[in-house]
């Protein structure tokens, strides 16, 4: 299965040279790989539907356990089908479709690599396996709904797409990590067999929302749908295959996938049978609403994801039956309508329903092929969606009172099928020709031979031309097996007797050919319930993202203000509430037992140092500041020199000194103070408040570090070493060139660097004819 | 042999440094011998690694004085695998600098002060001794300040000033910290004081000690709220410049703060560790709001520099074998993604002629390869997998979940989620949408030798985040062996100073397979 999944990548990795190579076949040559695989996948039909399951396991990143883990049962193995044959045609359909685009070669390479990541999410059994293809379907999606990038619309409509899927990935990533911290296992089978009830751990409502948030956002559940519809921006192959047949079924998936262990509780059924009923509803509706083919389209996938979802939630016998055959059903058909509504742009250059009618004298293949994949979504007999169709209505009766009012909503949703069913082949191909049907011309066989076996699939499963014991009993079975944990078995059937799902079923194909034929009117009624929803949501989502980005401009104005000043304000605060917080709250302040000795003379100095710096903070000018400065500065100095370290202390002076002169010097280039240059009033007072508060903390923290024995260990080592193996009388010397040379050699650099660092700023002045921002450039 | 071996990620880059200032007015030499200075630390990076893996930590005393009374270097994994990441981050930007470095800033010195700026970077990941790393990040700030005044514009003075003043108070505090430190204990070397700073008895005064520390670290790691200087001066120099400060500074920071808050200030990890965790998560926000609210792509790049940090800090704040892995790992894949970053954003204005994503764009069309490159750092930076970005704040995720630390692990998800709309909206602008102006030319345009040495570096950064969320496992390996050696520095003191006493803090050890349960 690694290997499967491997040379889907590497294809897409080598599609661009492979169209670069041979533009006008590479689509033939590019879809032999994946209908391999298909084939491939379907020598397991016969053991997977015996109830097989076949596992493969490779070490990925042993130190955190995660593997490279693979497991092919039902569930995976009729996704994998969807996947890799669809997959086939769509490759085949691109060619078609985008033939002499400039970046088809690109195109190619993002959706061969969708498909690899597809495959892959449906085969992992890894749960962090399983993410990383679950994401790398998002960016894929990302890039491809972006693929009309000159588009701001299709910009637009590519990041929205990425943002609520990627929230929902993150949502998805901590409820894994948390089930599997809960469950103690990281492989989905792992966590099955553990024997741990999930739905019992305190940790099962977290993990439940957070999976939930992932498998709607991905599946558009409502209120998380609006992304579906916009993605239509993208090139139609990619509508068909990502955002119908395939990667919105992924929560689907995962759903199915977590029924065994988080399933069949009260809060599951309820809000998947909830949120899934009214999705499909309000996809239905809004279907009818449409004008574009693609937008009737991506509504009725809503429909079809919102039934799976609710299927799931309900958790019957017939419920994860139905899922099973639905789910092909739906894949079968819309996949196939979608490539014909593409044949219906391509042909006509419009989409819009109401500008088409009468292509049949023009487009017979397409228009067939449409019609056959719109009566399966209709749900007649004898195609397989009214297969699917009976299964669901068979499901929901047996889930008791919420399976009544289920059914309710699920008939009106079903009835709104068929209208729009009748919108995407009967308006279009019916009729006296528009005038864009005028100039309609039938797309080559790589634009008809997807929607064509598709759509005949859909029929001949029906009719029973394709053994139903294989079928039902087998991979279906096995796929309601996955599903329950249990095994079970799907016995198809076309007539089944005078059942009460027949007769919901009459019931529903009434209304629904009712909803066609007074379409005007249901439109009418539509809008006023249309404008009080997605479009809001959709507006919504742009005040939102408007609004976050206000408040990231606020926020950082406010405190990136380019004012040094304001930068020190910031800075001291916070280290004066971080010294002064710990102290308080942690004990640290500490006086120690006896006062260090003290003579007058210290006081003095120290008394000085105090003037000295009032005197720097008052300055009427920056002479008169810097002069006051070096009082303190000198202060220290005879402090050294007094207190028996008298190296330093001329040292210290003779730094002191150069300074001041230095400063002096430069002083001299710059303008006087300004009046209000050193803040208003308040600011001031509130600097000083800071200043007098950071003072108070540092002498605290001396006071008490003095109050701590002092350790003389290394004192005495440097005294007794210096001359006997450092061969110098001067301690300080010694240290500085032995002991501690290294920390010279790392000064020495340091001198070295200002060095370079004054001729290089003296001298290199770049062309100042750059624009450069004004001082405090660094505000947004 | 091996301490020569553990010094060398010094001498090397110093070494380098001298013989390019030798060549003073000779810039093509001075060229050739950063890139093969560069080089042959990348080499000593990969032996001392390889040592460390075989032989364990490994010490060496300078001068020969034995510790704690000399100066000790010590190499452990998380030291040799920062040191072989920077010497790769040198490589790449040595090449980019062919092609990109203004020919006024090569004449006064950018080659030879560059490898100073290696010298102190790695001097602190090497170091054992507190004030010998203070020596070091003092070589780092001369050297970085120098470069980034280098050329002179008045952007450029203007941010050079702002971040002298605030990289000063940093300094200060840590001279400060560690003078207070050696008045509580009376040594400087690090495995000494993990064990003396035990025997204080007034943990009240250690503790407010070691939040000095937090200080001075964090501003230069750039954390909330003493970040200012990050986002007032990284977008003010040349491109090679940005990029080495973006990847590698602000990380050294990071490493000093995991080396100090693993082996010296472990006694009351409540208070300490969980003041970081709150750093982390307002380092975060801050970081990412800063990064949206900006047009300038090298702006935005540089707050998403803040952003990062607070993930590593969250790491480290968790304090759990599992968090320091992540914490290292992050590390690694951060300073590749964020080297990388700044040098394609130098490309694109090579390219476009603008700095403002508004007036950017095209891209797409016009150059493939470019793209290709960016969007690796780009989806790496959102934590998109498989890439490192991913790796790391899933480890990161997991090591809060496990220590039922919601809250930050809620930030990290939203900080990331907004990353993503982050990196959406430049992808969108800089490369899907149409150039405001005219078509940009592809690199194509560029001349030959240029254009190699401009998109090499992509090339090898963006291969190398590739290669490390595909096969993160060694990556992985050398994170978890380095969060072993640090939560337990037994192993780590006796190296230093020959003597294993046994901490009082009992810690886990962390076997491979315990990462995961």
């Amino acid at each position: 299965m690694l290997t499967a999944v491997l040379a889907i990548f590497v294809l897409a990795a080598l599609a661009p040279t492979v169209h670069r190579m041979t533009p006008s076949f590479s689509h033939w040559l590019l879809a032999l790989v994946p209908a391999a695989i298909t084939v491939w996948f379907a020598t397991f039909l016969g053991p997977v539907g015996a109830g097989e399951v076949v596992t493969q396991s490779i070490p990925w990143i042993p130190t955190l356990g995660v593997e490279l883990a693979f497991r092919l049962d039902g569930l995976s193995l009729l996704f994998a089908l969807l996947i890799t044959g669809i997959g086939t045609f769509i490759v085949i359909y691109s060619g078609g479709y985008l033939h002499g685009h400039e970046h088809q070669g690109r195109f190619y390479l993002f959706i061969i690599a969708f498909m690899g990541a597809m495959l892959g999410l449906v085969l992992a059994d890894d749960i962090i396996t399983l993410f990383v293809f679950w994401e790398l379907t998002s960016i894929t999606s990302f890039l491809l709904i972006g693929f009309n990038h000159e588009d701001a619309s299709s910009r637009r409509s590519a990041v929205q797409a990425l943002l609520v899927t990627a929230f929902g990935g993150l949502a998805l990533l901590a409820g894994l990590v948390l089930l599997g911290i809960a469950a103690g296992s990281f492989t989905l089978s792992g966590i099955e067999a553990s024997g741990i009830d999930i739905r019992a751990h305190a940790l099962y409502l977290p993990i439940l929302v957070l999976i939930l948030l992932g498998a709607f956002t991905k599946s558009a559940q409502v209120p998380f749908h609006f992304w579906l519809p916009n993605a239509m921006d993208a090139p139609t192959p990619v509508s068909a295959y990502l955002h119908s047949a395939t990667m919105v079924k992924a929560g689907v998936y995962l759903l199915a996938r977590m029924n065994p262990t988080l399933g069949a509780t009260e809060v599951w059924t309820i809000t998947l049978a909830a949120f899934g009923t009214v999705t499909a509803l309000w996809g239905g509706l809004m279907a009818l609403r449409s004008t574009d083919l693609k937008k009737v389209l991506a509504y009725t996938t809503l429909m079809a994801l919102g039934t799976l979802v609710m299927l799931v939630g309900l958790g019957t016998e017939y419920a994860m039956k139905a899922y099973a055959v639905f789910l092909l059903a739906h894949s079968l058909y819309k996949g196939a309508l979608f490539m014909g509504a593409g044949s219906v742009d391509h042909g006509t250059g419009t989409r819009d329903v109401r500008e088409l009618s009468g292509l049949w004298q023009k487009m017979k293949i397409t228009g067939v092929f449409i019609a056959l994949a719109a009566l399966s979504m209709a749900g007649l007999p004898p195609f397989f969606g009214f297969i699917g169709k009976e299964f669901m209505y068979e499901g929901m009766l047996q889930a008791g009172t919420l399976g009544l009012l289920v059914v309710a909503g699920m008939v009106i949703a079903n009835a709104t099928m068929l209208g729009a069913a009748g919108l995407v082949f009967w308006k279009p191909f019916t009729g006296q020709p528009s005038e864009a049907a005028e100039h309609a011309h039938e797309g080559g066989p790589s634009l008809w031979l997807g929607p064509a076996v598709l759509a005949s699939l859909g029929l001949a499963l029906g009719l029973g031309a394709i053994p139903h014991e294989g079928l039902g009993e087998g991979l279906l079975g096995a796929v309601a097996t996955s599903l329950k944990g249990e095994a079970a078995k799907v016995d198809l059937y076309l007539w089944h007797g005078l059942t009460p799902a027949l007769g919901i079923s009459v019931v529903t194909i009434a209304l629904g050919l009712g909803m066609f034929l007074g379409l005007g009117g249901v439109k009418r009624g539509l809008d006023g319930l249309a404008r009080a929803s997605r479009v809001n949501v959709d507006a919504a989502w742009d005040h939102v993202l408007a609004g976050l980005n206000a408040v990231a401009v606020a926020v950082t104005r406010a405190t990136q203000t380019g004012k040094l000043r304001d930068y020190m304000v910031w800075t001291f605060t916070g280290i004066t509430l971080m010294l002064g917080g710990t102290l308080l709250l942690r004990d640290g302040i500490l006086l120690p037992r006896e006062m260090p000795e003290t003579s007058y003379l210290g006081i003095f100095m120290a008394a000085l140092m105090v003037v000295g710096t009032i005197g720097t903070i008052l300055a009427f000018s920056r002479l008169a500041a810097i002069v006051s400065l070096s009082v303190v500065g000198l202060s220290i100095a005879m402090f050294f020199l007094v207190y028996g370290a008298p190296d330093v202390g001329i040292t210290q002076l003779m730094v002191e000194t150069l300074t001041v002169i230095i400063i002096v010097l430069v002083l001299a280039k710059l303008p006087a103070f300004r009046k209000g240059e050193d803040g208003t009033g308040g600011e001031r007072a509130r600097n000083g408040a800071i200043a007098v508060a950071m003072g108070a903390v540092t002498t605290a923290i001396l006071l008490a570090v003095i109050a701590v024995p002092y350790e003389l260990d290394l004192t005495r080592y440097f005294a007794e070493q210096s001359y006997v193996g450092g061969y110098g009388r001067n301690v300080v010397n010694v240290i500085l060139v032995d002991f501690r040379a290294f920390d010279t050699l790392g000064e020495v650099t340091v001198v070295a660097v200002a060095g370079l660092g004054v001729l290089a700023l003296l001298k290199a002045r770049m062309g100042r004819t750059r624009t450069g921002s004004q001082a405090g450039g660094d505000q947004p | 042999m091996s301490a020569w071996l553990v010094v060398s990620p010094i001498l090397v880059p110093l070494a380098t440094a001298a013989l390019c200032a030798l060549a003073w007015g000779r810039v093509p030499l001075q060229r050739i011998i950063s890139l093969a200075g560069s080089v042959t630390l990348f080499v000593c990076g990969a032996l001392l690694l390889a040592h460390v893996g075989a032989n364990g930590i490994t010490a060496a005393q300078m001068s020969d004085w034995p510790a704690p009374f000399g100066i000790t270097l010590v190499a452990d994994h998380l030291a040799a695998v920062m040191v072989l990441i920077a010497a790769v981050m040198a490589v790449a930007v040595a090449i980019y600098a062919f092609g990109d470095i203004a020919p006024e800033r090569e004449r006064f010195g950018f080659h030879p002060v560059f490898q100073t700026l290696m010298v102190g970077v790695c001097g602190s990941f090497i170091t054992g001794d507190l004030f010998n790393l203070y020596v070091w990040f003092e070589v780092m700030l001369i050297s970085s300040f120098m470069l980034l005044a280098l050329g002179g514009t008045r952007e450029q003075i203007d941010g050079a000033i702002k971040y002298a003043a605030l990289n000063l108070i940093a300094t200060a505090s840590f001279l400060m910290a560690v003078a207070l430190l050696y008045g509580l204990t009376g040594t400087l070397n690090m495995a000494d004081l993990a064990l003396r700073l035990r025997e204080v008895e007034q943990t009240g005064v250690v503790t407010t000690v070691a939040v000095l520390f937090i200080i001075a670290f964090g501003m230069k790691a750039a954390v909330f709220p003493l970040f200012f200087w990050l986002p007032a001066s990284y977008h003010t120099p040349a491109i090679p410049v940005q990029a080495i400060f973006a990847g590698l500074l602000t990380k050294v920071g990071v490493y000093a703060l995991l080396r100090t808050f693993t082996l010296i200030f472990v006694g009351d990890t409540a208070w300490t560790h969980g003041l970081m965790l709150w750093i982390a998560g307002l380092t975060m926000l801050a970081g990412v709001l800063g990064s949206l609210a900006v047009t300038d792509l090298r702006r935005a790049f540089s707050w998403q520099v803040v952003a990062h940090i607070g993930y590593m800090i969250m790491g480290l704040a968790l304090y759990t074998p599992l968090a320091i892995a992540g914490a290292v790992f992050y590390l690694v894949h951060d300073i590749v993604v964020k080297t990388n970053l700044f040098l394609g954003a130098g490309l694109a204005r090579r390219l476009t002629g603008h700095d403002d994503l508004r007036s950017m764009g095209g891209l797409f069309k016009a150059t493939p390869l470019l793209a290709v490159v960016m969007f690796v750092p780009l989806a790496s930076l959102a934590g998109f997998p498989p890439l490192s970005g991913f790796w790391s704040k899933l480890v990161l995720l997991q090591a809060s979940l496990e220590k039922e630390a919601y809250v930050i692990a809620a930030v990290s998800l939203i900080v990331g989620l907004l990353t993503m709309w982050l990196v959406g909206r430049i992808w969108a602008e800089l490369f899907w949408k149409a150039h405001p102006v005219a078509d940009p030319q592809g690199t194509a345009a560029i001349a030959p030798g240029t254009r190699f040495a401009l998109v090499a570096p992509l090339v090898l950064l963006s291969a190398m985040t590739v290669a490390i969320g595909l096969f993160a496992e060694p990556v992985m390996q050398v994170a978890a062996a380095a969060a072993t050696e640090l939560m337990d520095p037994a192993p780590y003191i006796e190296a230093v100073l020959g003597k294993g006493e046994p901490p009082p803090t009992a810690v886990v050890g962390l076997e491979p397979a315990e990462v995961r349960p």
